[in-house]
């Protein structure tokens, strides 16, 4: 039979969590379709055409779907849920809102933010904060589930899919989109950067974080925070990384007076390289990182700046 | 306004847990037990409605075993008034407690439930959503902040790009994000006196759900680990060491 991957984007550009994705769905059926629901977004469908191994595209352009509400795309999704037996969407704030509905509905058990496809029945996902990895046997017929994108490669580009208009469905009238107040950043998305450098409680301030900006900047890393620079209102949400924040798994991480409790650990310890700036030399991110620098770091931040500048790093990508 | 607030018993946040050597499942044996993080703020968030006059009541539910009990007495000592044990051993997927909280929500006619986004053992997120779905409610996950008005409830979301706000008709389903509010201790007194609140008891049968798992879980492993690393004494070989791993160019 068929999966179908629900799409991510914001009406103008596919998200690569997307590809991602796809790369999970064809290792649990196979052709895969990608549902596109969104808002003048046919630019969105025509890049999830592009995916290799996608047979064909759905695209639902519809105002109701301008803001992917949980409660609209459940009964768009269940009115083509017939047609596959699985369907799968990332681990995203937008992919866990609207997921579980469907299933619900369904009657599935859903299976959430697997990392690795066993068998196409079978999947492992971390649960306990990552410090067990559970392999779970869904039971027989529709598959429901929300991909860890770190854990799959992009699909290729190079398809050629058609892309289909589908019936929109009608408003269920639960829920309304009041406003929006998105970070901006010139930085590359936290979840795909290849350097994320990540600040903590031990910075001490908003203003403090400047001080990985220029870093960031120069090595075109994303910057990320530990819950607790986050509830000190250093960075805004978006910026978590771990348990219950975002999962990460870039080529470095760099975390920056974070001591490395669990739950940070566990958005970020699958990252290829690990490096840590903390003053304590006791502080628990030490058993995990592969490098670590006992330092204050008011003092190592402006000094690895300058490293960085005179070594020229940063300027050859 | 009735506010329920589904609560679960977890593992302490502050305790790692370990992978029993069979791989059977991790070993709970004697490690501290507490309310899942996210439902205390689910909690404190019901009890300062019910302080501001614009809920009523606040009811807690559990789904667990005997020791849940505890669970409830945690929430009744923060403020509130009564509490629903759904007596269960063994583990009860996201699917069956929606289920279980769909029956109750019938029963109880609620007009908001609040609970945790996920719980902090098994990771899943999905109760709240499940459980808004089966009951054709709106929902508002991952709340950030909370504004209710009559027959409606502004929530703002913590979302991957930033904060996102609906507007939800009520009754409707609010799932609990971090920055929501600060759960406050239980003070002694408000401990004895939970004790002397009510809690209904009830079983799935009661409420006419079958509760058996349907995932079978397979195993369950340690994650792979780190190899050591080493300490390096100067920001210069902190970036010779990265430059040689080729993480930076
Ligand atoms: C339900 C729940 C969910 C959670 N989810 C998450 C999550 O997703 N992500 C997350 O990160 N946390 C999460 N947490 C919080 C987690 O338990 C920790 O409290 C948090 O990660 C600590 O952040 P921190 O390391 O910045 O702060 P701290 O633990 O306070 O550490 C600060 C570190 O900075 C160092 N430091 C201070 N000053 C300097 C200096 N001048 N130079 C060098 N080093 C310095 C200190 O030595 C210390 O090690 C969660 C907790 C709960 C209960």
């Amino acid at each position: 039979m068929t999966a179908l991957v629900i799409a991510e984007h914001d009406n103008k550009t596919l998200n690569d969590a997307t590809a991602k994705t796809v790369t999970a769905a064809a290792l649990v059926s196979s052709p895969v379709h990608i549902l596109v629901a969104g808002q003048d977004c046919a630019a969105v469908a025509d890049a999830a055409a592009k995916i290799a191994g996608v047979e064909k595209v759905l695209l639902a352009d519809d105002a109701l779907y301008a803001r992917m509400l949980a409660e609209n795309m459940e009964t768009l999704i269940l009115g083509h849920a017939d047609t596959y037996d699985a369907i799968l969407a990332p681990a995203t704030t937008t992919g866990k809102n609207y997921l579980p509905r469907v299933a619900a509905k369904l009657d599935v058990p859903q299976i959430s933010e697997i990392i690795a496809v066993v068998s196409p029945d079978t999947f492992e996902r971390p649960i306990y904060a990552g410090n067990a990895i559970e392999t779970v046997q869904a039971p027989p017929g529709k598959k429901i589930i929300t991909v860890r994108t770190t854990a799959f490669k992009a699909a290729a580009t190079g398809g050629n899919a058609r892309v289909e208009m589908i019936s929109t469905a009608t408003d269920p009238g639960l829920s309304r989109f009041v406003d929006e107040n998105l970070s901006k950043s010139e930085r590359p998305d936290l979840t795909s950067a290849k350097i994320v450098i990540s600040g903590g409680r031990g910075l001490g301030s908003a203003e403090n974080f400047k001080l990985l900006d220029q870093i960031a900047d120069r090595l075109g890393a994303a910057v990320g925070a530990s819950r607790a620079a986050v509830d000190a209102g250093y960075l805004p949400n978006d910026f978590q990384v771990g348990q219950t924040g975002k999962a990460v798994a870039p080529d470095l991480y760099l975390a920056i007076g974070i001591s490395g409790a669990i739950q940070h650990l566990a958005g970020m310890k699958d990252s290829r390289v690990i490096a840590a700036i903390n003053k304590d030399s006791e502080a628990p991110i030490f058993q995990i990182a592969d490098y670590g620098l006992v330092a204050d770091l008011f003092q190592a931040i402006p000094e690895l700046n300058d490293e960085i500048a005179k070594r020229g790093i940063g300027q050859k990508a | 306004m009735k506010v329920l607030v589904p609560v679960k018993r977890v593992i302490d946040y502050n305790v790692k847990v370990r992978v029993k050597a069979d791989q059977s499942g991790v070993d709970l044996a004697n490690l501290k037990m507490s309310m899942n993080p996210f439902d205390e703020i689910a909690v404190e968030a019901a009890v300062k409605m019910k302080e501001s006059g614009k809920a009523t009541e606040v009811v807690i539910v559990s789904v667990g075993p005997a020791q849940a009990l505890d669970t409830i007495r945690t929430a009744l000592a923060m403020g509130g008034d009564r509490g629903i044990l759904v007596k269960v051993e063994g583990p009860v997927e996201p699917l069956a407690v929606a289920k279980l909280l769909k029956a109750i929500c019938d029963e109880e006619k609620p007009g908001l439930v609040l609970t945790g986004k996920q719980a902090i053992d098994s990771d899943a997120n999905q109760t709240g959503q499940m459980l808004a779905a089966l009951l054709g409610w709106g929902q508002g996950t991952f709340a950030h902040s909370l504004e209710l008005s009559d027959g409606t409830i502004k929530v703002a979301r913590e979302i991957d790009g930033g904060l996102q706000t609906v507007s939800l008709k009520l009754p409707a389903v609010v799932t609990t994000d971090l920055r929501l509010n600060q759960p406050r201790y239980a003070s002694l007194p408000n401990i004895m006196k939970a004790k002397k609140k009510p809690v209904a008891e009830k079983s799935p049968g009661d409420l006419g759900v079958d509760v058996t798992p349907r995932c079978k879980v397979l195993k369950v492993a340690e994650p792979a680990k780190r190899a050591g690393g080493v300490k390096v004494k100067t920001v210069a070989e902190l970036v010779d060491k990265l430059v040689e791993a080729g993480v930076v160019t």
